[in-house]
Formats: C-alpha cells, sequence, structure tokens
C-alpha cells in the first residue's frame, strides 16, 4: 500500500496538472455561469410575461437533466449542428450553459425574499430598470446568496469529474490514467478524492467567512 | 432512431430507475441510522461518521465508482459492475441522506422528548411513535430532493460498465450518427422520471386523516 502511495506521489505532476484543470474549469465556469444567471435571474422577475416563461422554460429543463447528458450533447450533437468544439472547450461550455440555469434560480429565490423598502428607496432615489438592478438588487442579493453559490461550486468542482468521459485532461481522469498505467486503484482514486475534499474543504471556509462579513455589514 | 433504439432507451431507463431505487432503499434507512448516532453523540462512531459524510460530500460520483470498481477487487473482493453501482450510489446518498436526517434531529422540540420521558415511554418507543413520523414529514422534501440529484447523478456509473439511459443515448447515437434525438429523448425520459418523484412527494405529503383527528 505504501508503495501504491509513492508510485502516486512519483507521478504527482500528472495529479497536478489535472487539479490545475479541474480548477481552471470551474472557476471560469464558476464566473461565467453566475454573469449569465445574473441576467436570466432579471429576465425571470421581468414585467414581460413571454420573457419570463421562455426563461423559466430554459432554466428548468437545465434543472431536470443530468449535467453528464447535457455534456454529451454540446460534444456529440452540436458538431451535427456545424458547431465544432474542443473536448475542453465543450466541458466548459456545458459546465456554464448548465450552472447559468442553477445561478438564475438561486439568486432569482433570494430576490424575491429580498425587503422592498431598500428597492423603494432605490427608485425614490431615481434608479430605474438596470441600473437599480445593478447598483442596489443585485449587490444584496449576491451577498445573501454566497452560501448557496458556495454549495453550487461544490456541485461544480464535483460535475467537472463527469468530463473525464469526455476525455478532459481534469483531477479524475489525472487519476484514472495513473491507475491504468501502474494498477494502483486505491491509491490513485484516494489521492484525487482527497484533492476533492481539500477543494470543497476551502470552499466551505470561504463561505463561512463571507457570511461572518454580511453579518457585520447588515 | 429505429424501434430498437426505443426499447433500448426505455431499458437504459429501466437501469437507471432499479439502480437509483436500490441506493434509496439502502441509502435513507442506513442515512437515518447514522444520523441518530451523531445525535447522541456516540464518541468516536460521530467523528467517523462526520468524516464519512465530510468527505462523500466532497467526492464525485464518478471517482468515487472508479475507486469502488476498480479499488475493491484489489483487496480480494470482487463486484460486478451491478454491485458497484448501487454501492456507489448508496454510499454517496446515504451521506446526504444523514445530513438530512441529522438537520431534523436537531430541530426537534426537546420539550416533546422531555414529556415522552415523564410518561414513561422507553427510548425506543419515543422514536418509533413521537419522532419518526414527524421527523419522516419534516425530512421529506429534502429527502426527495436529494433522490432527485442522485437521479441526476446516475450516469457517473457508466464508467463502471452500466448501461443506463445516457449511455443508452450515446450508443444509439453512435450508431445512427444522429445523436440528437436519443439525446432529446433521454431528456425527457428524466424529466418524467424525476416528475413521478416530485408528484409521489406530494402525494406522501397529502392530509392523512389523523391531521383532521388532531385538528
Amino acid at each position: 500500500m505504501i508503495r501504491d502511495f509513492s508510485i502516486v506521489f512519483e507521478n504527482v505532476d500528472r495529479l497536478l496538472i489535472g487539479l490545475m484543470n479541474t480548477l481552471v474549469l470551474s472557476t471560469s465556469g464558476l464566473l461565467l455561469s453566475l454573469l449569465i444567471g445574473i441576467v436570466f435571474a432579471a429576465a425571470l422577475m421581468a414585467d414581460n410575461r413571454f420573457v419570463v416563461r421562455l426563461t423559466r422554460a430554459l432554466v428548468d429543463t437545465m434543472r431536470c437533466i443530468p449535467f453528464l447528458l447535457l455534456a454529451y450533447l454540446v460534444y456529440y450533437a452540436l458538431p451535427s449542428l456545424g458547431l465544432n468544439f474542443n473536448n475542453w472547450t465543450s466541458g466548459l461550455l456545458a459546465i456554464v450553459v448548465y450552472n447559468a440555469g442553477y445561478m438564475a434560480e438561486i439568486l432569482r429565490g433570494v430576490w424575491a425574499q429580498l425587503p422592498r423598502e431598500s428597492i423603494d428607496a432605490g427608485s425614490a432615489f431615481g434608479f430605474y430598470g438596470w441600473n437599480l438592478y445593478l447598483r442596489i438588487i443585485l449587490p444584496q442579493v449576491v451577498l445573501a446568496a454566497i452560501p448557496m453559490i458556495g454549495n453550487q461550486s461544490i456541485q461544480v468542482i464535483k460535475d467537472t469529474a463527469f468530463l473525464m468521459i469526455i476525455a478532459v485532461p481534469e483531477l479524475t481522469h489525472a487519476a484514472s490514467s495513473i491507475q491504468s498505467k501502474y494498477y494502483v486503484p486505491f491509491a490513485a482514486f484516494i489521492s484525487a478524492v482527497a484533492l476533492y475534499w481539500a477543494m470543497c474543504s476551502v470552499i466551505e471556509a470561504g463561505v463561512r467567512r463571507v457570511e461572518r462579513i454580511a453579518q457585520v455589514r447588515r | 432512431m429505429t424501434s430498437a433504439d426505443l426499447i433500448s432507451l426505455l431499458q437504459g431507463a429501466a437501469v437507471t430507475v432499479a439502480l437509483s431505487l436500490a441506493a434509496i432503499v439502502i441509502g435513507v434507512p442506513l442515512g437515518l441510522g447514522f444520523a441518530i448516532l451523531v445525535w447522541r453523540r456516540i464518541p468516536l462512531v460521530q467523528l467517523i461518521v462526520k468524516t464519512y459524510v465530510s468527505l462523500i460530500r466532497a467526492t464525485p460520483l464518478v471517482t468515487l465508482g472508479l475507486l469502488i470498481y476498480f479499488a475493491l477487487p484489489a483487496v480480494g473482493l470482487q463486484t460486478g459492475p451491478v454491485t458497484a453501482a448501487i454501492l456507489t450510489l448508496a454510499i454517496n446518498t446515504t451521506a446526504f441522506n444523514c445530513e438530512i436526517w441529522r438537520a431534523g434531529l436537531m430541530d426537534f422540540p426537546k420539550d416533546q422528548l422531555d414529556s415522552a420521558q415523564a410518561f414513561g415511554m422507553s427510548w425506543p418507543h419515543t422514536f418509533r411513535r413521537i419522532m419518526l413520523p414527524q421527523l419522516a414529514r419534516t425530512c421529506l422534501p429534502a429527502l426527495v430532493n436529494e433522490m432527485t440529484l442522485l437521479l441526476k447523478g446516475s450516469p457517473a456509473i457508466a464508467v463502471v460498465g452500466i448501461v443506463d439511459v445516457t449511455r443508452a443515448a450515446v450508443r444509439i447515437g453512435a450508431n445512427t450518427y444522429e445523436p440528437l434525438p436519443p439525446f432529446l429523448l433521454a431528456t425527457a425520459l428524466y424529466a418524467a422520471i424525476v416528475f413521478v418523484f416530485v408528484r409521489a412527494q406530494r402525494w406522501l405529503e397529502r392530509p392523512s386523516k389523523l391531521d383532521e383527528v388532531r385538528v
């Protein structure tokens, strides 16, 4: 067993490259999906009923299908429509599209719970439309949504593991390639699990910190 | 897509539902058992359960599946794909169910336990007659939510060689060079399965005759 772990340790550079890919995919995917989610949340709270229905259908579809199915859809089905991406971009695209729906739903939920006073005060001061949304509503919504966004971030990190199936060189893919070369299944995958655990612990600690800051602000 | 393709997709759906249900049947009661161990602050056991929950919450299903499928035979336990798949899903969902039950237990009003004790009820009796009926109610929405999450994570078991809906759709797409129709059909199948779970929750939550008596 110790010998197995030392084999993994000798190949730690491969594991770290996988970890880097997982980190880059998750953070860029999260940021992009949060940006799209911000627009979608506004669409979900819009006055125009057509806009609301269309966005609702889109968001609900994303929340209904498994992530892997969407990744396959982007990877295999988009090329048949003439859109070609490599594995890495397909993976990122799948993460962004999938999580934009979840982010929109998280932000909308928090927004609906927001006290009316600050929004009314904002409009009394002459803020309206996007200006009101981005400067008055959104900062409060994002701050209050941090715990849920943190949970979603953990979900995203775990979802990136699915991307090994479409040959994206992320952490689980790296562990799997070490295991298939040296046949050290336990050591390879346990090392990957430990790294996932570390990433999630960092996020949880970060969320707790932000929650404390949010409490002080209130 | 031929009718044979359609049948293989439906078979995949049956596999997805069967394996997920197996994991739920194992995971819901086991999660409750673990939650009680933490709630009663059993030393050491509580620490082990907490570590297990924290680890599994952070582990992707794909990684867990690969670990179980490849590492168990290495320590001498031979598992087929089906056993490995059920184990993977059950180990995962048990951890999340444990968290849900634990939250329910923490919120359980203490005065009810005190009154049960005052009436001379034993702990198993209190649990069965006082706690469980209420816990099941309060935890049900979260448990069903976790079941739908499990269903959405279940395509991960493709890595141990199980042909579920997603895998069946990929195969059909690869054979016909037209991946879009099977993928869309698979999407509809998942939506239908999740819908059934949510409806089952509504049905379980329906007001019972007991409630009327209580009011």
